[in-house]
């Protein structure tokens, strides 16, 4: 672990680093360049701070620098063969197969799933070669959901000028971004940590999104592209529904970690260990990398309700309406708020610290899906 | 932390343990999770509905309980307000409490330290290095400056220290953090309505209830133009202009004056190719004194316009009185002709219909009506089944049925309908009565069919004709009685038939004739009902001798009689058809004034800041402790951070392997 953190630290100055970094700017310019008589200010402002999040991202974290390459080459493929004609995804091999946003998306759900078993294969039999190809698994399936969304991006453009729109307008896009977001969070800590043990209880939670998403896509054909009602049509949709994303994702991860904690400590203590358990990272780490998620969550959460605020000043008329949505944000962000403070009062960790994670991923959960599924009110996107 | 203090000193005022109380974790953490728990009500139970609608759903009691404790809206219910005002003093408290010892701690480099407690330190080294204390103080105090710390020399007898701080910062975030609450929750304060609830507490303010024209509104429900904040809304159509707002209060509303007048020119809706709505568009026009000219500015969703702060946003969209020319057709005997009907949407009209007086409330015009198509399976083919038409007919008893009637013929099966549908109350679905379109796509057929089989003489004619056939094939011409009974009989079948459809003559069968008999005659008497329609359709198509009836005539004649079958329980005297309109709509604009606003933003940059720095500037902390040591300096290097101490483990080794190298001490020079 040691060495590994040191290379964390002295990789930001090697070659690597600053080709990464150039890279990144070149891609901005390049975009902002070829797009400029479309791209709005604000978009041009995105695309900047995008650049830099990715620029900071992949200095020294090879797996996300090749994650984006590979990511960038398949979609400008796949939106070279297609071409302007959509009919391509069906008569192409290639787009059929693979990187239709469709058929991309499928591959992402069967590598979850197959990344998720094989995780726990290696827990379980003390394989570290079986972890190292679930964490392959992983970054595949991670792939090709980013792929899937890029060539989606490209496909709504296909059907009409004025149809084409970001994918994270409905229920079925974002959850793709939330497999995808929660992935690369964990792929993230995978690395920080070097513990892979804990990556099979990240990807329960995954599989069970990319699960709801395959019932929803084959029972309501919630699929198709639709194109945005009015009240979408704005510039916060794709910075507030990303943030979102990252808050949820990373409040997901500290309930599985919080799960895991849960089953490790029973065990801790009793004279006959189970087998994977002594494979589990310390019940400390544990307890740190919670921490550390519901942190990060909690941080994003905030910006990203802060730029709902924003956004609903915008097209409703005011930035607090006490609309089911941005209440349920609110109880969410109260609940972790109240959860860091009892971190930091004498006494309270480990467990009852883990409970509360793992109920604060139930209310969460509300936030995301039950409040479309049982509430009525302005949020117009995504009902059941 | 606070805590203990508090035991050990138990002699304080009563105001001191209550702003120590206040400013507690313990206390924090419980109103966090309080405030989080009230909030879920409002989201569970709508809020803001009109009244009756509550009234309906929990009953008079409950109805009560629950508006005495504010639940309809319960955002600015009182005990709402109180816990987030605690919320508020709690964290008031508590920067007050910790915000100058959080201040020192950004900028207090610790240069007071004891050797001791540096050797006691978790993170410590020490190493040795040839040459000067004052060299190597200050080679050492570079370097850290070079990694980003400020740094200061002090000396401690006849030794040195350095002493290092990065991210002091950190603690600035807490600060910003919990002021960024503060901040955030007296901005929304003054954008709430909490000014007019103490006015209508006062008796300054009364909520209007009644739905009454503006200028009949009284004084006490109207708020002058001034600073105060307010949210509200207005509905305007096109060519029309006001200058007021109506804001939502409980079960009524205020209104609000504008310092300027809105005047709507054009609303419009754009389509996708699919149906749906792309979007919304009001052109106006604002006329203000202070404005030089009028100033003229297209909004939409997402795309408000804002003048002197108020602010006016494309809320929703309705009909503005659209001009209708309305058919309306006798379904009642003894006319065949329409009544020209020149009507707008929203007015109401006393009519008597025949015999019937009944008053017509035209409640809504639709242009075209994009509908899943019932001819295809999967519900997202739609079509546009064109304008329609909504309305009321009320009843001297204050009963009233809705209906909702199609300009243009539907198609089904290969054949077109007029479609009117029916229903009792606004939760049951429309029940559709399908009225054939004759062979020019008019109602006009139908009507003049009905108007046949209302026509008592034309009906006696036919029965007499039907009559004398039946004696003719029985060979009984001379049977009068027989005659007589078979002409009443038929007659008294149709006028059955035209009143009660199928239903009354079912009935009719089945009370009156004997049991015996029924197996035989009902067939024989559904066969007599139906020549005896068909037969006067067709004198009513004044076929020439050699014509005959072709297919579609038939199919009418068959959905005609379906449709008469069903006509006595559609429920209305009279089918209006829409012949012409010209289409004004209104815009639903919301208009808000929210003085706060940005310093609700500032909040919110400041929470934002705030939380970063927080989480992700640690504070961390060196002290180098210079020290001869016979020849040479004995350096004692310590280190503590405030935050991920797993990382901070890393960062000393690297501290100190940077300190350490030998390779730059050529630039201490
Ligand atoms: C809505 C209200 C509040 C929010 C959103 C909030 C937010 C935060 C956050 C995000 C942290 C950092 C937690 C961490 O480092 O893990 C923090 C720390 C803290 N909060 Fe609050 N807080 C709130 C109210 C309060 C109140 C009412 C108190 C008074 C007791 C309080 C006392 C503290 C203290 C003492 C710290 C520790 C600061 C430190 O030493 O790093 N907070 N708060």
């Amino acid at each position: 672990m040691s060495t590994h953190l040191s290379t964390f630290d002295s990789d930001k100055t090697s070659l690597t680093a600053w080709g990464w970094r150039l890279l990144m700017a070149l891609s901005a310019i390049g975009l902002i360049a070829f797009y400029s008589d479309i791209l709005d200010s604000y978009e041009v402002v995105i695309i900047i701070l995008t650049a830099l999040g990715m620029a900071w991202l992949g200095q020294n974290w090879s797996g996300y620098r090749w994650h984006t390459v590979a990511v960038a080459l398949f979609s400008l493929l796949a939106v070279s063969i297609y071409g302007s004609e959509l009919g391509r995804a069906e008569t192409s091999f290639w787009l059929n197969y693979l990187l239709a946003s469709q058929s991309a998306f499928m591959w992402m759900s069967a590598l979850f799933v197959m990344a998720t078993v094989t995780y726990f294969g290696g827990l379980i039999f003390h394989s570290e070669f079986t972890e190292k190809v679930a964490s392959f698994l992983t970054w595949a399936a991670t792939t090709m959901g980013m792929i899937g969304l890029m060539v989606r991006w490209r496909e709504s453009y296909l059907i009409g000028a004025d149809i084409g729109h970001i994918p994270v307008s409905n229920l079925y896009e974002v959850f793709i971004l939330f497999a995808v977001v929660t992935a690369l969070l964990y792929l993230f800590y995978e690395r920080r940590y070097q513990t892979r043990s804990l990556g099979g209880f990240v990807l329960l939670v995954i599989s069970a999104a990319v699960a709801f998403q395959l019932w929803y896509t084959f029972d309501r054909q919630a699929h198709h592209i639709e194109p945005l009602v009015p009240a979408l049509q704005s510039y916060w949709m794709k910075i507030h529904v990303p943030a979102n994303f990252i808050g949820y994702g990373a409040f997901a991860m500290a309930a599985m970690i919080a799960v895991a904690y849960l089953l490790v400590e029973r065990q801790t203590g009793k004279a006959s260990v189970s087998r994977w358990v002594q494979k589990m990272p310390s019940l400390s780490l544990m307890d740190d990398l919670m921490y550390k998620t519901i942190a990060l969550g909690f941080a994003f959460f905030t910006l990203a309700t802060i730029l709902g605020a924003l956004w609903a000043a915008e097209a409703w008329g005011g930035y607090w309406s006490w609309d089911p949505k941005e209440t349920w944000a609110l109880i969410v962000w109260l609940n972790y708020a109240a959860w860091l403070h009892m971190r930091m009062t004498k006494g309270w960790h480990g467990r009852p610290m883990a409970w509360w994670a793992i109920v604060g991923l139930f209310v969460t959960l509300f936030a995301f899906l039950g409040v479309n599924m049982f509430l009525s009110g302005l949020h117009s996107y995504g009902t059941l | 932390m606070s805590q203990s203090k508090d035991s050990q000193l138990p002699h304080r005022s009563f105001a001191w343990r209550v702003f120590h109380f206040l400013g507690s974790m313990e206390f924090a953490i419980t109103m966090l999770i309080t405030l989080a728990i009230a909030s879920v009500i409002g989201t569970v139970l709508q809020q803001n509905q009109p009244y009756p609608d509550y009234v309906i759903k929990f009953g008079p009691y409950w109805f009560e309980v629950f508006e005495t404790l504010g639940l309809y809206d319960v955002y600015s219910a009182l005990w709402f307000l109180a816990i987030l005002t605690l919320l508020v003093a709690s964290t008031t408290v508590c920067v007050i409490r910790h915000t100058p010892s959080m201040l020192k701690d950004m900028f207090n480099l610790r240069s007071n330290v004891q050797h001791k407690s540096l050797l006691s330190m978790h993170h410590h080294a020490h190493w040795h290095q040839p040459g000067s204390l004052d060299d190597n103080s200050s080679i050492i105090r570079e370097r850290m400056a070079s990694l980003g710390f400020r740094t200061r020399i002090t000396e401690k007898g006849d030794d040195r220290l350095v002493s290092g701080m990065r991210g002091g910062m950190n603690r600035l975030g807490y600060i910003l953090t919990h002021v960024a609450i503060i901040v955030i929750c007296v901005g929304g304060l003054m954008d709430s309505n909490l000014p007019l609830k103490i006015a209508e507490w006062q008796g300054r303010l009364e909520i209007e209830t009644r739905d009454l024209p503006l200028s009949q509104i009284p004084k006490e429900s109207r708020l002058a133009v001034g600073q105060q904040a307010f949210r509200g809304s207005v509905s305007i159509p096109e060519g029309r202009a006001a200058s007021v707002a109506y804001l939502p209060m409980r079960d009524g509303y205020l209104v609000q004056n504008l310092p300027f007048t809105i005047e709507v020119k054009e609303f419009r809706i754009e389509h996708y190719p699919s149906g749906q709505p792309k979007s919304f568009e009001s052109d106006l026009v604002i006329y203000d004194p202070d404005l030089e000219q009028p100033l003229e500015q297209t909004i939409a969703v997402n795309h408000p316009l804002i003048h002197k702060g108020y602010a006016i946003y494309q809320a929703s969209f309705g009909d503005g009185g659209s001009e209708l020319s309305i058919d309306a057709w006798p379904l009642f005997a003894g006319q065949a002709e329409p009544t020209e009907l020149d009507i707008k949407v929203f007015e109401t009209r006393q009519m008597l219909w025949g015999e019937r007086e009944l008053q017509l409330e035209i409640t809504g015009f639709r242009p075209f009506n994009i509908n899943p198509d019932p001819t295809e399976d999967d519900p997202r083919n739609v079509r546009n089944f064109g304008p329609s038409i909504q309305f009321k007919l009320r009843r001297e008893t204050g009963e009233a049925l809705e209906f909702e009637n199609y300009m243009y013929p539907v198609e089904r099966d290969g054949r077109d309908f007029f479609l009117s549908g029916v229903r009792g109350s606004p939760s049951e679905e429309f029940a559709y009565l399908y009225l054939p379109a004759d062979e020019d796509g008019s109602i006009e057929g139908f009507i003049h069919f009905l108007h046949a089989l209302h026509d008592d003489k034309n009906v006696a004619a036919v029965a007499a004709e039907m009559k004398d056939e039946t004696l003719v094939s029985l060979q009984s011409e001379e049977d009068k009685v027989l005659g007589n009974s078979l002409q009443r009989t038929l007659e008294t079948l149709m006028a059955m038939f035209v009143r009660g459809g199928f239903d009354e003559v079912r009935d009719f069968i089945e009370d009156s004739l004997p049991e015996a008999e029924r197996e035989t005659l009902a067939p024989a008497y559904l066969a007599m009902l139906r020549e005896m329609l068909g037969r006067i359709y067709l004198n009513s198509l004044n076929l020439g001798p050699e014509e005959t009836i072709d297919e579609s005539q038939l199919l009418f004649l068959q959905d005609a009689i379906d449709a008469v079958g069903t006509l006595p329980r559609y429920g209305s005297p009279v089918y209006l058809s829409l012949t012409d309109y010209n289409h004004i709509e209104s815009t639903g604009l919301q208009i808000a004034r929210s003085p706060g606003k940005n310093v609700v933003y500032l909040g919110c940059a400041f929470l934002i800041a705030g939380v970063f720095l927080l989480f992700y500037l640690p504070q961390r902390r060196f002290w180098a402790w210079l020290s001869r040591d016979g020849e040479q300096v004995r350096i004692d290097l310590a280190g503590m951070t405030n935050r991920n101490p797993r990382e901070f483990d890393e960062y000393f080794e690297k501290i100190l392997t940077q300190l350490q190298s030998p390779q730059r001490n050529s630039a201490a020079d």
